[in-house]
């Protein structure tokens, strides 16, 4: 076990902002039994924008959950910023989840009866803000991702684009350490997809760690790693460096 | 790239080589810069001698090609127009990639899944790429919106190896 001081210092030590071992998540018992995780290892860097990828079922938006500690473990350890996340108690838990993640939900799950700021200003309220910095800080984040101008709308009067914006928004509104993203572009069309991937890509460039799950190539292929996850397991990684832009030219007929 | 391409460049009006470049690196973008230099002039001398295009050499000038003033003839014209009503579409060789795994299953050489997983891989970083390049162009560009047809190319492409993914996963199953 690693809950001793000496391992908790040595882990807060590491370059990890995110990390899981021997992840587990199952349902059920016997025949029925569902291995929805089934032992996952992951380490996520500060300022690193991972991507989970895989077919329907495959278990990522269980794992995102496991991570997110909006669900727990049937076995194997989180570990956030150094501290381990999967025991400690729903009290404990609740205070980490509003004050330390972010996460964004493919159906942006905003409070229908309250405008884009207060969306965002109850989130940061939460985290445990005063409420002059959280108004502060939601007119900043409307600001960053470009609706300033709809502060005052209800989500009913926003586009699927906006309100996905407003979501964003409302993740960051504590500060995360880790941004969590589930399908975040799965309800979008194309051109609010792109500026959701402009937004991610802000934000990538502001420092900010996201673990993203998606079905989307576009949101997958702007990630520093992508994982591709089968039957509850990690079955290939890779880390997208550039290198091939100079065969863009090939792709469309334009070699020499 | 085809010749009709440079041909119909010039279709515009009598120009110089080197505007007839500069024509194509601004609707191309970076993607441009794949373009080799001197393949422009290969391809002018090309069309004159097919008698396509006609070259007059600017007054007091030496006998440099870059110095030359091409324009259309008649059946250049002619080409152009044919071409330009041609619908040939360029299509990426998806039986070969089906037939490399059909081919590596069959005699155990390699797991299809690790050939969709490598492919993938490549064409991630390949749309990674090109949507660099699309964000880092002004919208509504010339070179932005055929950055955009490689990425939805390339999306289409993904998308087909995700159902390559699926059916292998399913016959490994079923076996």
């Amino acid at each position: 076990m690693r809950h001793t001081t000496d391992t908790r210092v040595r882990d807060s030590a590491d370059a990890s902002v995110l990390r899981a071992r021997g992840l587990r998540k199952h349902y059920g018992h016997g025949q029925g039994l569902v291995r929805a995780v089934d032992g996952v290892d992951l380490d996520v860097g500060p300022g690193e924008t991972v991507a989970v990828m895989g077919p329907s079922g495959c278990g990522k938006s269980t794992l995102l959950h496991l991570l997110g500690a909006l669900d727990r473990p049937s076995g194997g350890e989180v570990w956030l910023a150094g501290r381990r996340i999967d025991q400690i108690g729903e009290k404990a838990l609740a205070r980490m989840r509003r004050s330390a993640v972010g996460f964004v939900f493919q159906a942006f799950h905003l409070m229908d009866e309250l405008t884009a700021r207060e969306n965002i200003e109850l989130s940061a309220l939460m985290a445990g803000r005063s409420p002059r910095a959280a108004r502060r800080r939601a007119a900043d984040l409307l600001e960053r991702v470009g609706l300033a101008d709809r502060a005052g709308f209800l989500p009913s009067a926003l586009s699927g684009g906006q309100r996905q914006r407003v979501a964003i928004a409302r993740a960051l509104s504590n500060e995360p350490l880790v941004v969590f993203a589930d399908e975040p572009t799965g309800n979008l069309d194309s051109a609010a997809t792109v500026d959701v991937l402009r937004l991610f890509e802000s934000l990538h460039e502001a420092g900010q760690t996201l673990v993203i799950v998606t079905h989307d190539e576009r949101i997958a292929a702007s990630a520093d790693r992508l994982i591709s996850m089968r039957d509850g397991a990690f079955v290939d990684e890779t880390r997208l460096s550039g290198g091939t832009t100079g065969q863009l030219g090939a792709l469309v007929g334009l070699e020499g | 790239m085809q010749q009709e391409v440079v041909l119909a460049m010039l279709a515009k009006e009598p120009s110089h080589g080197y505007e007839l470049r500069a024509r194509l690196r601004q609707a191309l973008g970076p993607l441009g810069e794949a373009l080799n230099p001197g393949h422009v002039y290969v391809t002018l001398t090309r069309l004159e001698k097919a008698g396509l295009v006609t070259s007059e050499r600017a007054e007091g000038l030496a006998d440099r090609q870059d110095r030359k003033m091409y324009a259309l003839t008649p059946d250049g014209q002619q080409r152009v127009a044919e071409w330009l009503a041609e619908v040939r579409w360029p299509k990426p060789d998806l039986a070969e990639f089906h037939l490399k795994l059909v081919a590596a299953a069959a005699a155990g050489l390699a797991d299809p899944l690790s050939i969709v997983d490598a492919q993938r891989r490549e064409l991630l970083r390949r749309l990674r790429d090109a949507q660099r390049a699309a964000l880092a162009e002004p919208e509504g560009s010339d070179a932005a919106l055929l950055l955009e047809g490689i990425v939805l190319r390339l999306q289409a492409d993904l998308r087909w190896l995700e159902a390559c993914e699926q059916n292998w996963t399913g016959r490994r199953r079923r076996s």
